[in-house]
């Protein structure tokens, strides 16, 4: 079986992370890159599709050269192989066309089953796992927190707000992950080690057969018109405990009519 | 004025407060037209005209709800080529987003999600990075789609009967792909949904364990809450995974939300800083969700909590 799995590169949660005055994009250089959270799930449910059903893990990430890292990180869990779709005509560029631009590169690499989390630390869209089940005209199972593959059907449950749904569906599929599915795995120093040697490609633009026009700030679909940082919240009122905390929340509740 | 088209989220033809909301802002910026996907319409259509739906496009055949997603994506791509609507509103819920994202791509348009508010023109308000940041971003190609936070616009009450047309669509076989085969609705008592309800009370890692959960359901339910969990508590097994607020979790904006045994660490708050009012209850002065709160109290949390739920029962 041929699983593609979708990585990001995104800033680390626990530092700064800023927009850029110039272009309002991402400010890369302010934050440490880490792979995005979720994606480690979707790595570790590819991996472990793969060890009961044979095939091939092969890690697609879209993004700026220091990216690589997020790429080797899956390999040292276990991916055979990476791709890297990396063309400074794709900076910018938001949802809608990172989702056609993925699709062109899914064309190189062929898939039975693409496999990705559910929603990235930064941007927060939560759409990609439906534009491109959209885009390649295949079956979307997202928000899974359990599949089961079984031939060429896959069996999963969507989470939703309520509990959950049972989802049939046939492969070639889109699979998103959320974060009840799996535990992911942590590298082994040997697999780290392998990882330096497993073949990461690296594709432009032409290799990938985009077409320059549908991707890249200018060609976007969305634009940031203005971004501030948030005003601090009024400093609150602390109080230590003196035996009567409960009655004093209870009366700054009641102050402000929620009791 | 254009039509602003709303998707109706209603589970089994149970209206979410959301689409109140949604309703409300549609109004706003044009004339709010609801859209209805699936069967049980009848027992919706008066709260629906209550918060101003002057219009409701009805499609009421229950493949629409029997796949995931893409078969709501083409019911509102045949709206929009049909009526040229001034955009597209739904509730920036897991599902809700991902027809907008189909949504998209089928029309060609640009999608904005995780919007916290809509001004004229379309200029959607997003809170990103954890709360950190404002930005403002509008779509420049197509018709905007909208995916707008629960609980971020008050709904309004603006009773009219609403204009109904029954719409047909004829749905492909990609739309049909993936099969919704049984729901299965978890057991949540008689709580409001997380991220619908007007008050949350989360319980972290100072709980200390699943039992004393119930201190926290306790309050929440002094309270008419509904009750959440940081990361580490549903980590550790004393909470399902599917009440963790977090940044990896469910994005939450109530009137109010406590607090008790959370130090607050980027991954909570990322969930929970839009909320209006913050209450905290932790025994580390230290803890940074005290940059946070309206009003906190340094303490343990298993004297405080239970003496604030007695005393909130005292004064109903």
């Amino acid at each position: 079986m041929n699983i593609v799995v979708l990585v990001k590169q995104v800033p680390d949660t626990e530092s700064p992370r800023k927009l850029k005055s110039d272009d309002s994009t991402l400010d890369r250089a302010a934050a440490d890159g880490v792979i995005n959270e979720l994606d480690e799930y979707a790595i570790e449910e590819a991996l472990r599709i793969k060890e009961a059903h044979g095939g091939e893990v092969t890690v697609l990430t879209m993004g700026p050269a220091k990216a690589t890292d997020a790429i080797r990180k899956s390999l040292a869990m276990g991916a055979d192989k990476g791709v890297h779709l990396v063309d400074d005509g794709l900076a910018g560029s938001d949802a809608l066309q990172t989702s056609y631009a993925i699709q062109q590169a899914l064309g190189r690499t062929g898939f039975d089953l693409v496999v990705l989390g559910a929603e990235s630390t930064d941007a927060r869209t939560g759409v990609l796992a439906a534009m491109l089940a959209e885009r390649l005209g295949v079956p979307q199972v997202s928000l899974a927190n359990k599949v089961e593959i079984d031939g060429t059907s896959i069996k999963a449950q969507r989470q939703t707000d309520y509990g959950f749904d049972r989802v049939e569906a046939s492969l070639p599929a889109v699979v998103s992950v959320v974060e009840k599915i799996n535990d992911p795995r942590y590298p082994s120093f040997k697999l780290i080690m392998a990882a330096k040697k497993k073949p990461v490609e690296t594709l432009g633009l032409s290799d990938a057969g985009i077409d320059a026009s549908q991707v890249g700030l200018a060609n976007a679909a969305t634009e940031v018109v203005d971004f501030a940082e948030a005003p601090p919240r009024a400093k609150g009122e602390i109080v230590t405990n003196e035996g009567d905390g409960g009655v004093k929340i209870a009366e700054f509740l009641a102050s402000k009519k929620f009791v | 004025m254009a039509e602003i088209l709303v998707l109706v989220d209603h589970v089994d033809g149970e209206v979410k407060k959301v689409t109140l909301e949604l309703l409300t802002l549609a109004n706003r910026l044009g004339e709010a037209a609801a859209v209805w996907a699936g069967p049980g319409y009848e027992g919706a259509k008066d709260k629906l005209g209550e918060y101003g739906a002057g219009k409701v496009y009805v499609a009421a055949d229950e493949e629409l709800t029997s796949y995931v997603v893409a078969p709501k994506a083409a019911l509102l791509a045949q709206l929009v080529a049909e009526r040229s609507p001034g955009a597209v509103l739904v509730a920036a819920t897991g599902e809700g987003k991902e027809v907008a994202g189909r949504l998209a791509v089928k029309t060609g348009s640009g999608v904005l999600t995780d919007v916290v508010d809509v001004a004229e023109g379309f200029v959607a308000e997003h809170s990103i990075f954890g709360g950190g940041i404002i930005a403002h971003a509008r779509v420049k190609t197509g018709t905007p789609i909208i995916a707008v936070r629960p609980n971020s616009v008050a709904p309004e009450a603006s009773p009219v009967t609403p204009a109904e047309e029954q719409v047909s669509v004829t749905l492909s076989d990609t739309d049909k792909g993936a099969k919704i085969v049984e729901r299965v609705v978890q057991e949540k008592g008689e709580r409001p949904d997380l991220t619908e309800a007007a008050i949350v009370v989360s319980g972290g890692r100072g709980v200390g364990g699943a039992e004393n959960f119930k201190i926290i359901e306790g309050l929440a339910d002094s309270l008419g809450a509904a009750v959440g969990a940081s990361r580490a508590a549903t980590d550790a097994g004393w909470y399902p995974h599917s009440f963790q607020v977090g940044q990896t979790g469910k994005t939450v904006s109530p009137q109010l939300y406590i607090a008790v045994g959370i130090s607050g660490a980027i991954q909570h708050r990322a969930g929970m800083q839009t909320s209006k009012t913050i209450v905290a209850i932790n025994k580390d002065p230290e803890a940074p969700i005290f940059e946070l709160v309206d009003y906190g109290v340094v303490g343990d949390l298993f004297q405080v909590a239970p003496q604030l739920t007695e005393e909130i029962t005292k004064r109903k």
